[in-house]
C-alpha cells in the first residue's frame, strides 16, 4: 500500500522544519513585515547547529545556538527593513545568498572541507518516540502561536500592527517594536528549524542543505493565510509531497522526478490559491469610492 | 481680540483647580478645557501657526474654523502631541503641559478621530474599541468585558454598534461611531474631530451631532475642525476662525451667520450655497438605458446639450461604478450607453473620449493625475492624441509648454512653473488643474464626480462657475456629488442613486434638502415627486 502510516509518520518526520520556519513567517506576516529571509536563516541555524555540537559535543547547545545565531542574523531584516525602512523582499533575497556563501566558506575554514561535514562522532538529536524533540516542539509552537496572535494581548497589538501601523501608532503601541519582536522570533524559529534538520532529520551539514525548505515555508504561510492552523495543514502538505516523493524512489521512479515532488506540489498550491484568492476579490471588490484628499 | 494680559502668577501654578484663567475661559470657576496661548509652529517656508490662542470651555462643541493652509492641522497636531509648537503653552483643564507624543495626549483626556479613519479594518469592533486599553484575565483579552464595555458604551451616549462586526464591513458613519468609542473607553474628555462630516449622509451628520450634544450634556467638550459653514451654524456653541496660521474671528455661533464666518475665513465677501439660473436644454447627449454592471442595476438615464444633471447619493450607492462603466472604465453587463446617438456601450475609454467624452473622476491623486509629473504633463495628458502631438506621434516640448501656459491662466492654477511636480500644488489647484485639463476638450458631454471635495471656498466658486459656463456654452453634464448644497446650486434635473438603482429623480425646483436627503437614505419611492408627508425640516 502507497499511503500508509509510515508514510504519515515520514511526512511528519519532513515537515517539522518548514513548520518551524513557516510559523516564524507567519508572525511576520501578521506583523507586516513580509519576510522572505526564511531560508537564509535557516540555513545559518544548520550550520550553527553542527558546528556547536561538533565542538560541545552537545546537540542541545546546538540547537540553543543555531535559535541564537539564526535570530542574530535576523537582525540584518530586522534593522534594514523597521529601523533603516529598506524593501524587505530585497533584504530577504540578499541575505538568502549570504548565508549560503557564509556558511560554504565558514564550512572550508573551520572544518577544511568542501560541500559536506559528516562525521560518525558528530552528536545528532536523540528520538523520543520515533520523533526529535524539535518536533514535539513545532507542533506546540502552533498551538502556542494560535493563542498567542488570537486571544493574547500581545497578539492583538501585533495583528493590529500588520493591519494598519499608523492607527497602532496612534494609540501609542510602536510598531516597530512588535515588527521587531515578530522578526526576531522567527529568527528563532528558523534557528531551530536550522537544527532539526541538520541534527534530526539528517546528522551532518553539507552546502546548501536546506534546499529551498524556506522558500517553500513562505509558500506554507500564503497557503496557510498567516494563520498557525492553516500554516501546520500547508507544511503537512510538503510533508506528505516529500515522504511521497521518497516513497516513488523506492519504487523505482527516477530520483531526478522524485526530489521534485514538493516543489511542484508548491507551484500547484500557490496556482491554486491565488487563482482562489483572486475569484474572491473579484466577487466582492470594493468599491473604489475611498476618501482621499 | 480682548484677552487680559497673561498673568505670571497663574503661569507659575498647575494642577487642576489652581490656574486662575481668563474671564472668557472660566464657567462656575473651572478652568477652559483646552487652553493655547501663543502658539507659533514654523515649517521651512511658511509659518503655520503664527501666535494663536484658542480657548474652549469645558461643555462646549467649539468649532475651529478655516481654509485648506489656514493652519487649523498644525494647531491641533500641536494640541495633540503629534508636533512641538516653536512656541506658545498649552493648558489642559488649567494645568499646563507638554506633550511629547499622542499617547501623552491621550494620558491628559485628550482624544482626536483623524479624518481618515484609524482603524484595523480586519479586527472586530470590540477588538478596535480596547486596542491597546484591553481588559485582561490571565494576560489574554478578556473578550467578553470588550464586549460589554462597547454596548455599555454605545447605549449611554447612543453609538449602537455591533461589537463582533468586523470593522471592514461597516459603513463610514459606524465607523465614526467605532472611533468615538475608542477615545470614550480610553476615557477622553475633550473630543477633536477632525472634518467629521464629509463622509456622511445629511442624516448621519444629524445623527453625530446629536451623539455630539449627549457628550458635552455629560461634561466631555468637542472640538470641531471643519469648513462646512452649516453644520458649525447649526452645532457649535463658539467659533474660532483661522486664516494664514493666525486667529481673525472669535464668534458665538448664536451671534454671528455663514456669511460672517465665510467672510473671516476667506477675507472677503462670499455669496453661499448661490443657486446658478437654469440651462437651457437641447438635444439628447448621453442615453442610457438598463445599465447594469457590478454594484449598479437597470439606470435609465439621459442628459441633454446645455444641461446638468446631477447625481446625489450617500457615498457607495453605486454612482462611481456608474461613471465608471459611462467612461469605458468598467465593463457594462446590461443595458445600452448611447453617445449623441452613437452606440458606445462596449466602446473603450479612448474611442469614447474620441466620440465626445470629457471625465473628471473623483481621486484627483490618484486617478485623475499624475503626482509625481509635472503640471505641464499632466494638462498634456489625454490631449496627447489630438491637439498637442506631431505628424510622428511626438510630443513638441514646445507645444506642451505653450498647452500649460495657456490653461494655468484660464483656470487660475496657481503652480510656481509649469516644471513643477503636480503633488507640489494644494488640493484646490489640483481640482482646477484637472477640470481645466478636462474642460479644454470642448467635449459635448462632460463627466464630473465630486467636483470640489476637500476644496476651499474661493476654489469651489471658481469650479461652480466654470461648470455653469461649461453647460451655457451648450455642452452636457452629469455631475456626481456627495455635497447637497453643489447639487442644487448647479443641476438642472436631479436624481438620486441608492443601493445601486436610481430611486428618485426630481426638477431642480421640487428638490429641497430635507426631500434630497431622505431620498438619500433609501426613503424614495420610485420617480417624480417628493414621497408625501416627507420628514420635517432641518433647517
Amino acid at each position: 500500500m502507497f499511503f500508509d502510516s509510515d508514510l504519515l509518520m515520514s511526512a511528519l518526520r519532513a515537515l517539522t522544519p518548514i513548520l518551524l520556519a513557516a510559523l516564524g513567517g507567519a508572525l511576520c506576516e501578521r506583523a507586516g513585515v513580509f519576510n522572505i529571509g526564511l531560508e537564509g536563516m535557516m540555513l545559518m541555524g544548520c550550520f550553527t547547529a553542527v558546528a556547536t555540537s561538533w565542538f560541545t559535543g552537545s546537540p542541545w547547545l546546538g540547537v540553543l545556538a543555531a535559535a541564537l545565531a539564526a535570530a542574530a542574523y535576523s537582525l540584518i531584516l530586522a534593522v534594514g527593513s523597521v529601523t533603516l525602512r529598506g524593501d524587505a523582499v530585497v533584504l530577504g533575497i540578499a541575505m538568502n545568498l549570504l548565508a549560503v556563501g557564509l556558511t560554504s566558506f565558514l564550512l572550508r575554514t573551520v572544518f577544511g572541507v568542501q560541500g559536506t561535514f559528516d562525521d560518525p562522532s558528530l552528536a545528532g538529536l536523540p528520538l523520543v518516540g520515533g520523533f526529535s524533540p524539535l518536533a514535539y516542539l513545532a507542533w506546540a509552537a502552533v498551538g502556542v502561536s494560535a493563542l498567542l496572535l488570537s486571544r493574547h494581548v500581545w497578539g492583538l497589538r501585533l495583528r493590529g500592527v500588520g493591519e494598519a501601523p499608523e492607527a497602532a501608532a496612534t494609540l501609542g503601541v510602536s510598531p516597530a517594536r512588535y515588527k521587531y519582536a515578530a522578526v526576531l522570533l522567527s529568527g528563532v524559529l528558523c534557528g531551530l528549524a536550522g537544527a532539526q534538520l541538520a541534527l534530526g532529520n539528517v546528522t551532518l551539514f553539507s552546502e546548501n542543505m536546506t534546499a529551498g525548505r524556506g522558500w517553500i515555508a513562505v509558500v506554507a504561510v500564503m497557503l496557510g493565510r498567516a494563520l498557525p492552523l492553516g500554516v501546520l495543514l500547508a507544511a503537512l502538505l510538503f510533508g506528505l509531497a516529500e515522504a511521497a516523493g521518497f516513497r516513488l524512489q523506492g519504487l523505482g521512479m527516477p530520483q531526478q522526478a522524485t526530489d521534485a515532488a514538493p516543489y511542484v506540489v508548491t507551484l500547484v498550491a500557490l496556482f491554486l490559491s491565488t487563482a482562489q484568492r483572486r475569484r474572491r476579490a473579484a466577487r466582492t471588490r470594493p468599491s473604489t469610492t475611498g476618501v482621499t484628499s | 481680540m480682548t484677552r487680559p494680559p497673561s498673568d505670571p502668577s497663574a503661569a507659575a501654578v498647575s494642577g487642576p483647580g489652581g490656574a486662575v484663567s481668563g474671564p472668557d475661559g472660566a464657567v462656575g470657576g473651572l478652568p477652559p478645557a483646552v487652553e493655547l496661548r501663543g502658539i507659533t509652529k514654523r515649517f521651512p517656508g511658511t509659518l503655520a501657526n503664527d501666535a494663536v490662542d484658542l480657548t474652549v470651555r469645558r461643555g462646549e462643541i467649539h468649532a475651529l474654523m478655516g481654509e485648506n493652509g489656514a493652519g487649523k492641522s498644525t494647531l491641533m497636531s500641536v494640541l495633540y502631541g503629534m508636533e512641538r509648537p516653536d512656541a506658545g503653552s498649552i493648558r489642559i483643564d488649567g494645568a499646563e503641559v507638554s506633550f511629547g507624543s499622542p499617547g501623552a495626549a491621550m494620558a491628559a483626556g485628550l482624544g482626536m478621530v483623524h479624518q481618515s479613519f484609524k482603524l484595523f479594518d480586519s479586527l472586530t469592533v470590540a477588538e478596535n474599541v480596547v486596542y491597546r486599553a484591553e481588559p485582561r484575565r490571565f494576560g489574554l483579552v478578556d473578550r467578553a468585558a470588550a464586549r460589554r464595555r462597547v454596548r455599555e458604551l454605545g447605549a449611554e451616549h447612543g453609538l449602537v454598534v455591533d461589537p463582533d462586526a468586523r470593522v471592514g464591513d461597516l459603513p463610514v458613519g459606524l465607523r465614526q461611531r467605532v472611533e468615538i468609542l475608542k477615545l470614550l473607553h480610553r476615557g477622553a474628555r475633550t473630543l477633536i474631530l477632525d472634518e467629521p462630516t464629509a463622509v456622511l449622509t445629511p442624516a448621519e451628520a444629524d445623527a453625530l451631532f446629536a451623539v455630539l450634544r449627549s457628550l458635552t450634556a455629560r461634561g466631555r467638550t468637542v472640538i470641531l475642525v471643519t469648513h462646512k459653514l452649516r453644520e458649525v451654524l447649526e452645532g457649535s456653541d463658539n467659533v474660532t476662525v483661522l486664516r494664514d496660521g493666525r486667529v481673525v474671528a472669535r464668534l458665538r455661533t448664536a451671534r454671528t451667520s455663514g456669511a460672517g464666518i465665510a467672510a473671516a475665513m476667506t477675507g472677503r465677501a462670499v455669496e453661499l450655497d448661490r443657486v446658478h439660473p437654469a440651462g437651457t436644454p437641447g438635444d439628447v447627449v448621453l442615453d442610457v438605458e438598463g445599465l447594469g454592471t457590478a454594484g449598479v442595476h437597470d439606470v435609465r438615464l439621459s442628459v441633454r446639450a446645455g444641461e446638468i444633471v446631477g447625481i446625489a447619493g450617500v457615498a457607495g450607492n453605486g454612482q462611481s461604478e456608474l461613471v465608471e462603466a459611462l467612461a469605458g472604465l468598467r465593463t457594462v453587463t446590461a443595458g445600452r450607453v448611447a453617445l449623441r446617438g452613437e452606440d458606445v456601450t462596449h466602446a473603450s475609454a479612448a474611442e469614447r473620449r474620441a466620440k465626445g467624452l470629457a471625465y473628471v473622476p473623483e481621486d484627483r491623486h490618484a486617478v485623475g493625475t499624475a503626482p509625481a509629473a509635472s503640471v505641464a504633463d499632466n494638462l498634456a495628458m489625454g490631449h496627447h492624441r489630438t491637439s498637442l502631438s506631431s505628424r510622428r506621434g511626438l510630443l513638441p516640448p514646445s507645444a506642451v509648454r505653450a498647452h500649460a501656459r495657456d490653461l494655468v491662466g484660464r483656470f487660475g492654477v496657481k503652480a510656481a512653473t509649469p516644471e513643477v511636480p503636480a503633488s507640489a500644488l494644494s488640493g484646490g489647484n489640483l481640482q482646477k488643474l484637472l477640470i481645466g485639463r478636462e474642460l479644454a476638450h470642448g467635449a459635448p458631454l462632460l463627466l464630473v464626480e465630486q467636483p470640489t471635495r476637500g476644496v476651499d471656498i474661493g476654489a469651489i466658486q471658481a469650479i461652480h462657475d466654470e461648470l455653469v459656463a461649461y453647460r451655457d456654452a451648450g455642452h452636457a453634464v452629469l455631475l456626481v456629488s456627495a455635497e447637497l448644497s453643489e447639487i442644487r446650486g448647479l443641476a438642472d434635473r436631479i436624481l438620486v442613486m441608492y443601493e445601486g438603482r436610481v430611486t428618485a429623480a426630481y426638477d431642480r425646483a421640487e428638490a429641497d434638502e430635507a426631500t434630497l436627503g431622505l431620498a438619500m437614505a433609501g426613503g424614495a419611492g420610485t420617480t417624480t415627486g417628493a414621497p408625501a408627508g416627507a420628514a420635517p425640516d432641518g433647517d
